[in-house]
C-alpha cells in the first residue's frame, strides 16, 4: 500500500470551494424559508376543516416522503421540461428542495399544532378570534417551539441531501469536489475535504437554529 | 430481638469507615461510620435530603464513594478498586419503585440473576423461585406479568427476586412509600418475617410504629451524617439531640 | 430500439427494481446488525468505546450520503480492496443505516426507566447481562414502529447510489431516459415504484405506533 496522502494540490481549488460552499449555504437558505413557509402553510392545510385540503396536502406529504429526493430532483428538472417548464439548474434543485422540505415540515409542524392543549383554542375563540388568528396567534407560536428540535433536523438533512444537486449540475459543494478531483485526480482527498466541510456546515446550521431557538422561545415556553 | 449473637468481638457484615460522596459540589455524605452485625435489623431515618438513600445504594455500589472504605462479610470495597459482582452476590437490595422486570414473568424476574449470574441450572432455579415466591406469599402467582399485580405484590415480587440470590444483608430504599395506604401491611409483614428469620435488614423507613417494633437498632441521619444512633426505644423516648426531637415531633405530628 | 411502449420501460425499471430492493434488505439487515454493536458501545460504561460511537454516528448524519459513497468508493481501494458500485454501496450503505439505526435505538433504550438498570445492577448482573436480558427486550419493542420507518430512508437512500454507477432503479430511469427522450413518463414511473415500495413501509410504521401506544 504505497498510497501517499496529497491534500496540498487542492490548495489551488480553494475558490472552487469557496464557491460550492456558498452555492450550498445560498440554496439550503432560500429554501428553507421557501419550505418552511410551506410547511406552515401545509400544516394549516391539513389541520383545517375544509376536508379536501386536507387530503390534497395529505397526498403531497405522502408522495414526497415516500420518493427519493433525487428522483423528484430529476422529475423536475428533466421531466417538467416536457410540460414546457423550464428551470435553470438552481431554480430546479431550489424547488425541489422547497416541496421536499415543504412536505416534511408539513408533517412536523402538524404533530406540533395537534399537541395544542384544545383549551387555549377555546380560550382563543371565547375572546372572539377567527380561526386563522387563532392560528396565527395561539397555536403557531408554542407548536413552533416544541418542534424546533426536528425542525432543525429535517432542515439538515435537506442541506446534506443537496449534495445530489451535483447531478443537475448545480454548482454546489459536491458539484465542486466533483470538478476538482478530475483536474486533480486525488479523489479521496477531494471528498474527504469535502465531507468535512459538510460536517462542519451541519453542526453550524444546528448550532445556528439552536441560537435562533433560544432567541425566539425562550419567552415564556416552557420546553417538555 | 435478632437471635444472632451480638457481642463486640463479632466481626460486622457490614462495615462502613468514613464515607463522603457528593454531587458536584455537594457533600451528601460526610464521613459515615456505621457497623452492622449479622441478623441485626437497622432502620435508618432522618429528614428528606439527609443522605440515607445516597447511604444504601453506596454499600452495593450503586453510587460511587468519594472516600471511605466499606466491608461487607470480609468484600472490602474502597473506591478504587470494587468487585461490584462478588459484592452484589451479597447485598440485595429494594427499591422504592419495585422496579420488576415488566416483560417478564413474576417466576422469571426471581429466576433471571439465579440463572446469568449463578448459573444454577433450570430445575434449581426453578425451585430456588418457587420458594422465594411462597415465602413473600405470592407462591401462585409464578405466571403472573407484573401489571397483572398490585402494587404490594409487586413489591414482594421484588423481595422475592433479592432474597432468592441468598444475600447476606438485605437493603430497602422506603420499600413502601409508594405503596396505597391499605398495601403497606401486607410488605412490612413480609419484612417482619424477615427480620423475626435472622435476616440482616438495613431499612431506610417513615414507618416509625414499624422501626420501633421491628428494628434492633435506629439510626438517625442529619445533614449528611449519623447524628444520633441507638436503640429505639431510647432514641425515641429520650432523643439527645435537639435535631432529633424536632424529627420526632415533626413526624409524630403528622 | 427506437418504438418503447410503456410496457418495455414498466417492465425494464420493475427488473432494475429487483437491485433496489436487494441492497435495501442487505443494508438494511447489515446495517441493523452494525447498528446494534453501535448502540451498545454507544451506550457501554466504557468511556472510550461511548465517545467512538458517538463520534461515528454524529459523522454519519452529519454528511451527505453521496460524500459517504464517494469516500468508500475511493478509499476501498486505497486500503487494497477490490471495489465496485456494488459493494461500494452496499458498505457506505451499511454504514449510514448503522448510525442512523443506533442513534434511534439509543432513544428506546434511554426510554427504559433507570430503575431498571439499577434493579439489575443490584442482582449483580454485567452490563451485557443486563443489556442482553433486560433493557434491549424492553427498548427493541418500543423501537419497530421507528426502526420499520426509517426502512423508508434505507430504500430512498439507494437512489444515491446510481451516482456512483450502480444499475437500480433510478439509473436505470437515466439510462432508459436517454434511450427514449421520455423523461417525464419514466422518472414518473421511477417516482411510483418508489412510492410503492415505501409507502406500505409508511403504513406498517404508524399502524405499529398506534398499536403500541395503545398497548401502553
Ligand atoms: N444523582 C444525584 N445527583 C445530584 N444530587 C443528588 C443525586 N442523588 C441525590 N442527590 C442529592 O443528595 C442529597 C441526599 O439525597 P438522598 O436521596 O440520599 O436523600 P434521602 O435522605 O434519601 O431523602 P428522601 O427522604 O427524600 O429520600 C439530596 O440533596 C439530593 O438532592
Ligand atoms: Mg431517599
Amino acid at each position: 500500500m504505497a498510497y501517499s496522502f496529497d491534500f496540498s494540490s487542492l490548495l489551488d481549488y480553494t475558490p472552487v470551494l469557496v464557491d460550492g460552499v456558498a452555492t450550498t449555504v445560498a440554496l439550503t437558505a432560500v429554501s428553507t424559508v421557501l419550505g418552511v413557509a410551506l410547511g406552515i402553510g401545509g400544516a394549516a392545510a391539513r389541520t383545517s376543516s375544509v376536508k379536501p385540503l386536507a387530503v390534497v396536502v395529505g397526498a403531497y406529504v405522502e408522495l414526497i416522503r415516500n420518493t427519493p429526493f433525487l428522483v423528484q430532483l430529476f422529475f423536475i428538472f428533466f421531466g417538467l421540461p416536457s410540460l414546457g417548464i423550464r428551470l435553470a439548474e438552481w431554480q430546479a434543485a431550489v424547488l425541489a428542495m422547497v416541496i421536499n422540505l415543504g412536505a416534511y415540515s408539513t408533517e412536523i409542524i402538524r404533530a406540533g399544532i395537534e399537541a395544542t392543549p384544545k383549551g387555549q383554542i377555546e380560550a382563543g375563540a371565547s375572546l372572539g378570534m377567527t380561526g386563522p388568528q387563532i392560528f396565527r396567534y395561539v397555536v403557531l407560536g408554542p407548536a413552533m417551539a416544541k418542534i424546533w428540535p426536528a425542525l432543525t433536523s429535517q432542515i439538515v438533512i435537506v442541506m446534506l441531501g443537496s449534495s445530489v444537486c451535483s447531478q443537475i449540475a448545480a454548482e454546489e459543494l459536491s458539484f465542486a469536489a466533483n470538478f476538482i478531483q478530475s483536474r486533480n485526480f486525488r479523489p479521496f482527498e477531494v471528498y474527504f475535504l469535502a465531507t468535512a466541510l459538510y460536517l462542519a456546515l451541519a453542526v453550524g446550521l444546528r448550532w445556528i437554529f439552536s441560537l435562533m431557538g433560544q432567541r425566539m422561545f425562550a419567552k415564556g415556553v416552557s420546553r417538555a | 430481638m435478632s437471635p444472632v449473637n451480638t457481642s463486640a468481638t463479632v466481626r460486622p457484615l457490614v462495615k462502613l469507615s468514613a464515607i463522603r460522596k457528593s454531587f458536584g459540589p455537594v457533600e451528601v455524605l460526610k464521613g459515615v461510620d456505621m457497623a452492622v452485625e449479622e441478623g441485626q435489623v437497622v432502620a435508618m431515618i432522618g429528614r428528606s435530603g439527609s443522605g440515607k438513600s445516597t447511604l444504601l445504594r453506596s454499600i452495593n455500589g450503586l453510587e460511587r464513594i468519594d472516600g471511605g472504605v466499606i466491608e461487607v462479610d470480609g468484600e472490602c470495597v474502597d473506591p478504587g478498586q470494587i468487585d461490584l459482582r462478588a459484592l452484589r452476590q451479597k447485598v440485595g437490595m429494594v427499591f422504592q419503585q419495585f422496579n420488576l422486570f415488566p416483560h417478564l414473568t413474576a417466576g422469571e424476574n426471581v429466576m433471571l440473576a439465579l440463572k446469568v449470574v449463578k448459573k444454577q441450572d433450570k430445575a434449581a432455579t426453578r425451585a430456588a423461585a418457587e420458594s422465594a415466591l411462597a415465602k413473600v406469599g405470592l407462591g401462585h402467582k409464578f405466571d403472573a406479568y407484573p401489571s397483572q399485580l398490585s402494587g404490594g405484590q409487586q413489591q414482594r415480587v421484588a423481595i422475592a427476586r433479592s432474597l432468592a440470590m441468598a444475600p447476606k444483608v438485605l437493603l430497602c430504599d422506603e420499600i413502601t412509600s409508594a405503596l396505597d395506604p391499605e398495601l403497606v401491611a401486607e410488605v412490612l409483614g413480609v419484612v417482619r418475617k424477615l427480620a423475626e428469620e435472622g435476616m440482616t435488614l438495613i431499612l431506610v423507613t417513615h414507618e416509625m410504629r414499624f422501626a420501633r417494633e421491628v428494628c434492633d437498632r435506629l439510626v438517625f441521619m442529619h445533614g449528611g451524617r449519623i447524628a444520633e444512633q441507638g436503640p429505639p426505644a431510647k432514641l425515641f423516648d429520650r432523643p439527645s439531640t435537639p435535631e432529633l426531637a424536632q424529627f420526632i415531633g415533626m413526624v409524630e405530628a403528622r | 430500439m427506437l418504438n418503447f411502449t410503456l410496457w418495455d420501460i414498466l417492465s425494464n425499471l420493475l427488473l432494475a427494481a429487483r437491485w433496489t430492493v436487494l441492497l435495501s434488505l442487505i443494508a438494511f439487515v447489515s446495517g441493523g446488525v452494525a447498528g446494534l454493536l453501535l448502540l451498545v458501545a454507544r451506550v457501554s460504561p466504557v468511556p472510550p468505546l461511548r465517545i467512538a460511537a458517538k463520534l461515528f454516528i454524529e459523522v454519519f448524519q452529519g454528511t451527505p450520503l453521496l460524500m459517504q459513497l464517494f469516500i468508500v468508493f475511493f478509499a476501498l481501494p486505497l486500503i487494497g480492496i477490490e471495489t465496485s458500485a456494488w459493494t461500494s454501496a452496499a458498505v457506505a450503505l451499511t454504514l449510514f443505516t448503522a448510525a442512523y439505526l443506533a442513534e434511534i435505538w439509543r432513544g428506546c433504550v434511554e426510554a427504559v426507566p433507570k430503575g431498571q438498570w439499577e434493579a439489575s445492577a443490584s442482582l449483580a448482573m454485567t452490563f451485557p447481562e443486563q443489556m442482553r436480558h433486560v433493557i434491549l427486550p424492553q427498548a427493541l419493542r418500543i423501537a419497530v414502529p421507528p426502526t420499520v420507518g426509517f426502512s423508508v430512508q434505507v430504500v430512498k437512500g439507494t437512489a444515491v447510489t446510481s451516482i456512483i454507477g450502480f444499475v437500480e432503479v433510478t439509473k436505470a430511469g437515466t439510462m432508459i431516459t436517454n434511450a427514449t427522450f421520455q423523461p417525464f413518463l419514466v422518472y414518473g414511473l421511477v417516482g411510483l415504484i418508489y412510492f410503492a415500495l415505501c409507502y406500505p413501509l409508511s403504513l406498517s410504521a404508524k399502524a405499529l405506533e398506534r398499536k403500541l401506544n395503545v398497548a401502553r
